[in-house]
């Protein structure tokens, strides 16, 4: 609550004091969904799923094609969400159909195998997909209430924000629901779950087709924002993994852990280590052509840093969910 | 795409083959080719995927930064080439050059990864599996990233001026002259004969260690059960450390073989070798040996047919949906036993 309120003071003070971080703030929400998404399934499920990046792209794809000019459907932003949101659960489902039934590590591989041959048939599938060149230029959204989606981060990141909160609510209400319960459950113990009358398979798969439907969201708003799909392989290996970092520094099954930890990540992939690299040039420590002056060239070290440190020294996220949680031993 | 850039080399040479003999079945001899180079590869594969399947025998992790050890591997190995302008050697010379590359990477690799476990994995012994997972990735991408600054390093031996991200050149130390007659129809080059004489080898000396030797027996026990094997009196740790020793040092063989195989490395070969070299483990039987040697031709077979018959761009799909329906239908692969969750 604080930090959605903390995010809407932000919004309506951005303007007239010229932060500028209105701009970069809407790449944290969109990751924000992503990572309440993964949140749902590995957080809350217990299920490590290294394949998210599938899920945007396929929700980047279906708001694709639900609103560019060049297929027949042509819908509103509202609507082709809604479709977007469909393809993602639908997606989900189908990949947990014949998967969920595995061992922790081997449906970790799964998912990411999932993850590669979504961007090979979208690369590949080039009559539907334009191949490498992305479905694009999408129309930007017209609604009422927001105002003109020109040039201004503002109503991107008004709308984005109200995106988030909805998902937010929705997420904190699914986790306190009956299903909710189930999955904490199956995390905790599936044994122990199924004994008191759980259907494993059927919780995960609702878990699943949840996490994926709010992948693909953020997927469509992510097409939205740029009016263009950008490339399949933008939706590579390091985004499922940039998706993962999200929910561990954050907490895993923790809602406010995720909103932080889509902000400390991409603050430090998008804000910090540019400001960083450009420093490092000003001073003259590195210069642009030095592979070390570019501030991409650390993002897999940042990643990969943060998940090993994060697992040895705070398992548990920088925010860790309320509910005792099982210290040793846990379920593989 | 080194499968590709190999094939593009090999595949005219057999199509031209075949035109000078018509009588000959027009479609048996890039069959044949295909066959070469698939097995060629996916002995390269094999030797990898030992080292996946050792440790997750060993310690049930998936170790995801295998693969991206291997690249760190192949760029010692350029370097030093590099440093000692192996290139200019030539005849005995470049085979002692050879030697040298393989050895140094072997070291190499082998003590990186015996590192990695004692700084990483080593503290976790005892947290959940997939604590110990997330960690493994984490390293992966560690290692991508220290290849990717080594690539970028103004060393002169990569050539001046090449990005970092770019692939490298790796010199050709070995031949590609088709060491076979003419009249075959199939080449059978001086690198198809490194890859065979260097991994077998190697597969029959760890064979004989895990068979025959104490540390191959402790090595058992520790993968049945490391308690029991601790307090029969072995030190599962040091045990767990040799097992990381021997993968990574197979590893480091792996990736010279593979640089002078296919001429090429970059910073991302890790991960596409790792995921191949992975899926072979998973379609033998992850744990098992012979598993991992069978699955490694398999998976280099199959990755030479889809280039040849299916199209290259499809390659990858195909081997990791191998992999998704190995797993789905056959968990336990074609020779491992059938796992069961210890509760």
């Amino acid at each position: 609550m604080l930090l959605l309120a903390a995010a809407v003071v932000l919004g309506i003070i951005d303007g007239p004091l010229k932060l500028g971080l209105v701009d970069p703030m809407r790449g944290v929400l969109i990751f924000a969904l992503l990572g309440l998404g993964l949140n749902i399934v590995t957080g809350f499920t217990g299920l490590l799923h290294l394949g998210m990046a599938a899920f945007m792209a396929i929700g980047a794809y279906a708001f694709a094609i639900s609103t560019c000019d060049i297929y027949p459907f042509q819908l509103g932003f509202w609507p082709a969400l809604g479709v977007t949101a469909v393809a993602g659960a639908l997606a989900g489902f189908l990949l947990g159909a014949p998967t969920l039934g595995l061992r922790g590590d081997y449906l970790a591989i799964v998912t990411l195998g999932f993850g590669e041959i979504a961007q090979d048939v979208l690369k590949n599938l080039d009559a539907i997909t334009k191949g490498t060149q992305g479905i694009n230029p999408l129309p930007p959204p017209s609604l009422p209430l927001f105002g003109e989606f020109g040039s201004s981060p503002a109503p991107w990141y008004w709308l984005f924000l109200a995106i988030t909160v909805l998902a937010v609510f929705a997420c904190r209400n699914l986790e306190r629901s009956r299903t909710g319960r189930a999955w904490l459950a199956v995390r905790e113990d599936e044994l122990a779950a199924s004994c008191m009358g759980i259907a494993p398979i059927p919780v995960k798969m609702y878990a699943f087709a949840t996490g994926a439907a709010l992948a693909a969201i953020a997927g469509g708003m992510w097409a939205s924002l740029y009016a263009s799909t950008g490339e399949p392989g933008n939706y590579d290996f390091q985004i499922s993994i940039l998706a993962l970092c999200i929910v561990i520094v954050g907490g895993m099954g923790s809602i406010n852990g995720v909103l932080v930890g889509a902000l400390a990540m991409i603050g430090v992939a998008n804000i910090a280590l540019p400001k960083l690299a450009s420093w490092l040039q000003q001073k003259g420590v590195v210069n642009a052509s030095n592979v070390l002056g570019s501030p991409n060239n650390w993002k897999y070290l940042v990643f990969g840093l943060v998940l090993v440190v994060m697992m040895r020294v705070r398992p548990d996220g920088l925010l860790p969910a309320r509910l005792e949680r099982r210290k040793a031993g846990g379920s593989a | 795409m080194h499968i590709l850039h190999h094939l593009a080399a090999a595949v005219p040479l057999a199509l031209a083959a075949s035109t000078d003999a018509p009588e000959a079945a027009s479609w048996v001899d890039p069959l044949l080719q295909q066959l070469v180079t698939g097995l060629s590869n996916g002995m390269i594969i094999a030797l990898i995927a030992i080292g996946y399947t050792m440790v997750y025998g060993i310690i049930e992790l998936i170790n995801f930064a295998h693969g991206d050890l291997c690249t760190l591997g192949a760029f010692l190995a350029l370097t030093i080439a590099g440093a000692l302008g192996v290139e200019a050697w030539g005849g005995l010379g470049g085979a002692s050059g050879v030697v040298i590359l393989l050895l140094a990477s072997a070291v190499f690799c082998a003590g990186l990864n015996w590192t990695i476990d004692y700084v990483v994995y080593r503290p976790l012994r005892n947290a959940p599996k997939l604590t110990l997972l997330v960690s493994a990735i984490g390293c992966s991408f560690i290692l991508v990233n220290v290849a990717l600054f080594w690539g970028g390093l103004p060393m002169g031996v990569f050539g001046g001026g090449v990005a970092a991200a770019a692939p490298k050149d790796f010199p050709g130390l070995v031949s590609d002259d088709n060491l076979l007659p003419a009249a075959w129809h199939v080449t059978f080059t001086a690198s198809d004969l490194l890859v065979v004489s260097v991994t077998l080898p190697l597969m029959v000396a760890l064979t004989v260690l895990v068979r025959y030797t104490k540390l191959g027996k402790a090595m058992r026990a520790v993968a049945q059960n490391p308690t029991a094997a601790s307090l029969m009196g072995i030190d599962v740790d040091r045990v767990i450390g040799s097992t990381f020793l021997i993968g990574g040092a197979l590893g480091g063989f792996a990736s010279v073989i593979y640089a002078l195989y296919n001429n090429t490395i970059s910073f991302q070969m890790g991960y596409r070798t790792g995921m191949d070299a992975f899926t072979a483990a998973v379609l033998g039987g992850i744990g098992s040996m012979p598993g991992a040697v069978v699955g490694g031709l398999v998976i280099g077979l199959v990755r030479a047919l889809s280039d040849g018959y299916l199209e290259a761009r499809w390659t990858n799909s195909v081997v990791f949906g191998i992999l998704i329906l190995t797993l789905v239908f056959r968990p336990s692969g074609l020779l491992g036993a059938k796992l069961r969750d210890k509760v």
